[in-house]
């Protein structure tokens, strides 16, 4: 630690105001999500909630709170210098992965859909920690392979192990959960980091053929379970199975498509009100979209989320060092998989599995990552000058 | 940062780029290129069409009497949506539901299970509507019985009453109509599937015979549509669509109730007695048409079947009864699908055949006993010789050797067994004038043409069966091998494609292989009665919608003219009168008050029946009345039902004497069924309540004419 606090002595101390370093055209389309999204999580909810005799607004509110916490940790991120954050880090990454085996002890997690993913809390708020630990991985190994012991332009093997155990770790507990989609988005993450860090190319390719090896294998030698395999079966045939995995795909596909051009206006889609789609104000909020805005507006959700991406990629090429631009690299690589995979499940294109699509699924844990990972680029973005 | 890292940026922002572009592609193609796909898709999720039937149009007689109606009814019903959200599915329920309406379990439970979700071969009594109507068990509930039900939803939840219509086909005067008016039935998977391109709904009714099943476009009406918005509980959210049902037409026949009530037990009771005197008596059918146009007064066929059993709803017993050879297959309409040899009812035409061959009307000829025809002497009826007869006398006496002498001679005229090329076949065509071996089209179902076995019939027939009757021995089943039997094969393979001297004999007298059916011999005798006419029969007259127009009226039609000469029609008109005062119906005829014209038939039948005795001959009177300017034709046919006047010709008195309104041998006043001679030609006001007018079946006082007032009340309130 103190060798980094030694190396930066200069940047400390720097004062920075409350507003200063926003990336406008950032902070406007994760600004545009939020508010999309928060409609949609109402639209999802209201007319089921007021039909069963529950209060409409009982996900609005909620998110709405979940919001706020995340932009208070977003801004928290934003001021901390984020060089000052690398000395939480390990903090943050034994944080989460206390959090992963807590999950797994019988009786304290919840299982959700086949994952036993949350530590329930009370006034019926669950954390998850698998997100904590997306976080504190893409730090970690940022840190890592940025760090230079040598006078090499590039991480060594050493750092590449190293960095491999950092991730490593905390994917095999979440694998256990079993949290595929996850353990999915990290994974690339990961290869991503160590892409754009100089690494050995041999790694990066390496660790593609071993990830698709792996996943080949363990779907053969029944490492996923049946519940995993299921959910795969029916992405490659929808029908196979009408009333589990299959009948929420082709439901998702359904209300997708029958909103058309312009849609069927916010809160009158009727496969939306009918809840014909289970799950749709997490994993399945695009559907929302798709019925109730139409092309139009799901279109520009998707648009919203490129420009983030686009601008993230911008802020990383800016970064003063190496490790700012890995971190970014991370978050990019992060919020595209995890935007890719989501939609693409709800479009047919990819398998489904239960991640949330960023800014706009309901949720606690993934709110506060999501916005910590904005947080995260504002933060890089607002110390490159100099 | 270093080039490499620089580089890999931008590969994976490429790369990432790409698949953004990957997710709007995919989006445009689901949302916009296949949106219609899947917005269909999305309303039948969400649509829920609920059907409310139309209420069918009535089929009324001549004079406005329905014959089919709908009856209001209180109908039990289950609601599938809420009783199987009970734990036991509703099972307890509907126990005590069965319990208290004293029914059995096994069908209540049947009748509430959807055909989709049992399956195959166990779909018997099933519902085949949908699980969002409700379902009724019954539809004559007890109101006492159905309030207990209603005030008590903890008990029955799910269960509830609600006034229904159902057809229902009174039975006036002891009318059965069941094959005239045939029923109505729930839909099959062919119907739905568009299988005779029209478009239903899985709940309606339609027409599965007869009247009902013809003119099923006009009594179906069309059946309000309720469409509901579900959610995924399906908890209805919004109605999105309500038409209201429109009620379907009604078809005014040239029927008359009274006249087709007294058809009906006519031929039941002629049908007992044949039976009373020993017969099999396995059928019969009984025709009324008016002569001036076609239109069919009366209808029926033994034996018969309730057609309200249908809407009661048919045990399995019941269905299987109506096809099975045990009870006599009810369910075929013997009076247009039943074909028989015609036998002496023939000799009309044979009278044609002789006049066109030259023979004198006028003349004598003698009746003996037999005649040689080959090396094979044909037999009078009974054996018996009638010495020297006119031709009038013969008719009326049903002199069989006259005509085997006629045929004979004709016969060889044309050449024999090595016929010219050019034959006179005088008696082939004077059957073909009469359209034998053409349908009537008459406007009910599955006609049957009959058969005209003419020179050409047999050639085909020959080069069909010459196979089996050349190899007879190795073909034919052992029981078949006697030796008649062989002989006959014998003589089938070697000169069976022509036509032999007892062809030729037995045609002259309606045996053999000519067969038609009883509509078709009262279409025959109709034409001699109006001088020369085939009209069409036909039922319906006219469609009249519920509000009193009229849709459509069906003008008689003519099949064709006899193209035979008012000599000849003179002399049959006087010869069929002659049978009824000095020939084979004289003693049936005796004494009746009005003058009428008719010709026996007593047509010998070969073959065995299932038990092995030989079957009877078939009993037939085909007549016309009155003898002078004629209105109505009357046929009857009792198949093995032995002579044509102790069973048939009875039967015929009695649908006459309803007709002109005879008790015992004279006319009442007042009671016959159309007082000036004709039947009605104004199209009648349609009400449920109108009552037939008095005749010899209801005698009574002679009824009040319904004022109009009342009348149109009670067509509102339906």
């Amino acid at each position: 630690m103190s060798t980094f606090l030694n190396r930066n002595p200069y940047r400390r101390g720097r004062r920075l105001s409350v507003t200063s370093g926003f990336d406008p055209v950032l902070t406007g389309a994760v600004a545009g999500l939020l508010i999309l999204g928060t409609l949609l999580v109402y639209a999802a909810t209201r007319q089921w909630y007021a039909s069963n005799g529950l209060d409409p607004q009982y996900y609005l509110k909620r998110q709405v709170i979940n919001i706020v916490i995340g932009l208070v940790l977003a801004w928290g991120v934003t001021i901390i210098d984020y060089r000052l954050l690398r000395a939480y880090t390990p903090f943050i990454w034994g944080f989460g992965v206390l959090g992963l085996i807590f999950v797994l002890l019988p009786g304290v997690g919840s299982t959700v859909n086949g994952a036993k993913a949350w530590i329930p809390l009370p006034g019926g708020f669950q954390i998850q920690p698998a997100e904590i630990a997306k976080i504190s991985i893409i730090i970690g190994i940022s840190m890592l392979l940025s760090e230079r012991t040598h006078n090499s332009d590039a991480p060594t093997h050493k750092d590449v192990l190293r960095s491999l155990a950092v991730a490593g770790l905390p994917v095999l507990l979440i694998l256990a959960q079993p949290d595929m989609g996850t353990v999915f988005i990290i994974s690339a993450s990961v290869v991503t980091i160590l892409a754009v860090s100089g690494a050995p190319t041999r790694w990066v390719v390496g660790l593609l053929l071993l990830a698709v090896i792996g996943g080949f294998v363990a779907t053969k030698a029944g490492v996923i379970s049946e519940y995993q395999i299921k959910r795969l079966q029916s992405f490659v045939d929808p029908n196979a199975d009408t009333q589990g995995a299959g009948y929420q795909l082709r439901q998702a596909r359904i209300t997708v498509g029958s909103g058309g051009l312009i849609g069927t206006g916010l809160f009158n889609g009727p496969q939306t009100n009918g809840r014909f789609v289970p799950e749709q104000q997490t994993d399945f909020i695009f559907t929302v979209a798709g019925e109730e805005l139409g092309f139009l507006g799901s279109g520009l959700i998707i648009f919203l989320l490129f420009l983030i991406l686009m601008r993230a990629f911008a802020i990383a090429r800016r970064s003063n060092d190496p490790y700012g631009t890995l971190v970014c690299t991370g978050v990019i690589a992060w919020f595209a998989f995890q935007t890719f995979e989501n939609i693409g499940m709800t479009l047919g294109l990819m398998p489904m599995t239960g991640v949330p699509l960023p800014f706009m699924s309901y949720g606690g844990s993934s709110m506060f990552a999501n916005l910590i990972g904005f947080g995260l680029l504002q933060n890089v973005h607002a110390r490159h000058h100099g | 940062m270093n080039q490499r890292s620089r580089l890999s940026l931008i590969v994976i922002q490429i790369f990432i780029a790409s698949l953004m572009v990957a997710l709007m592609g995919r989006l445009f193609y689901l949302q916009v290129a296949a949106g219609p796909k899947y917005r269909d898709a999305a309303l039948s999720i969400q649509s829920r069409d609920v059907v409310t039937p139309a209420n069918r149009g009535f089929i009324v007689d001549s004079s406005g009497v329905p014959l089919a109606l709908n009856k209001v009814g209180l109908a039990i019903t289950v609601d599938r949506t809420k009783i199987d959200l009970l734990p036991d599915q509703g099972a307890a329920v509907i126990q005590s539901l069965v319990t208290l309406l004293s029914l059995n379990f096994a069908d209540v439970w049947q009748r509430t299970r959807l055909c989709g979700e049992l399956p195959k071969g166990m779909k018997t009594g099933c519902w085949t509507g949908s699980r969002f109507q409700p379902i009724p068990i019954t539809n004559e509930a007890d109101p006492k019985l159905a309030l207990s039900i209603v005030e008590r939803p903890d008990k029955y939840p799910g269960i509830s009453a609600t006034p229904v219509a159902f057809r229902s086909y009174p039975e006036i005067l002891g009318l059965n109509g069941g094959h005239v008016l045939g029923y109505v039935g729930p839909l099959t998977e062919a119907d739905l599937a568009g299988a005779n391109g029209r478009t239903y709904f899985r709940s309606e009714e339609i027409g599965k015979a007869g009247l009902e099943y013809v003119y099923d476009n006009y009594l179906r009406g069309t059946p309000g549509i309720k469409t509901f918005i579900v959610d995924r509980k399906e908890a209805v959210t919004t109605t999105s669509k309500n038409s209201k049902p429109t009620p379907g037409d009604h078809l005014v026949t040239s029927l008359d109730a009274r006249l087709q009530a007294a058809t009906d037990i006519a031929l039941a009771d002629a049908v007992q007695r044949a039976r009373a005197s020993g017969y099999r008596a396995d059928g019969g059918a009984a025709v009324v048409l008016d002569v001036s146009n076609g239109q069919v007064l009366a209808l029926s066929s033994y034996p018969t079947f309730d057609p309200n059993a249908f809407e009661k709803g048919l045990t399995v017993k019941q269905a299987k009864d109506l096809y099975s050879e045990s009870t006599g297959v009810p369910a075929l309409n013997r009076a247009l699908q039943g074909l028989y040899a015609p036998g002496s009812t023939f000799k009309a035409v044979s009278v044609v055949a002789a006049r066109d061959a030259g023979y004198d009307l006028k003349g004598t000829y003698q009746c003996p006993k037999e005649v040689q025809v080959g090396n094979r002497a044909f037999q009078n009826f009974e054996s018996k010789s009638q010495g020297s007869l006119t031709l009038k006398q013969a008719i009326a006496v049903s002199c069989d050797t006259i005509w085997y002498k006629i045929a004979y001679d004709e016969w060889v005229r044309d050449g024999g067994l090595s016929p010219k090329s050019n034959p006179n076949d005088y008696f082939f065509k004077a059957a073909a004038k009469f359209q034998m071996g053409v349908k009537t089209g008459i406007d009910l179902p599955s006609e049957s043409a009959g058969r005209l076995a003419n020179r050409q019939w047999r050639a085909d027939w020959y080069s069909q069966n010459k196979d089996y009757y050349c190899n007879y021995k190795d073909r034919a089943a052992k029981s078949a091998q006697t030796p008649f039997l062989v002989l006959l094969a014998h003589e089938n393979c070697l000169d069976g494609d022509k036509i032999r001297a007892g062809d030729a004999v037995n045609f002259s007298i309606g045996q053999g292989d000519t067969v038609l059916t009883p509509i078709k011999l009262a279409q025959m005798y109709a034409a001699i009665a109006n001088g020369g006419t085939l009209w069409k029969p036909t039922i319906a007259k006219a469609i009249i919608k519920t509000d009193g127009t009229v849709i459509r009226t069906f003008a008689p039609k003519k099949d064709g003219e006899l193209g035979v000469d008012q000599t000849t029609i003179a002399f049959l008109h006087d010869a069929l009168h002659e049978v009824t005062v000095s020939g084979t119906s004289a003693g049936v005829f005796a004494s009746f008050p009005v003058a009428t014209s008719g010709k026996t038939g007593t047509a010998q039948v070969f073959g065995n029946n299932a038990n092995g005795t030989a079957k009877a001959d078939t009993s037939w009177y085909a007549s016309f009345a009155p003898a002078t300017n004629p209105r109505y034709a009357v046929v009857m046919m009792v198949s093995q039902g032995g002579f044509g006047a102790s069973t048939s010709a009875v039967g015929v008195r009695k649908i006459y004497e309803t007709l002109f309104g005879v008790k015992g041998n004279t006319v009442v006043p007042g009671l016959a069924l159309f007082p000036d001679g004709n039947p009605p030609t104004k199209l009648p006001r349609i009400s449920p309540a109108t009552k037939p007018k008095p005749s010899i079946l209801n005698p009574g006082k002679p009824a009040v004419v319904a004022s109009p007032t009342p009348t149109s009340k009670a067509t509102a309130k339906r």
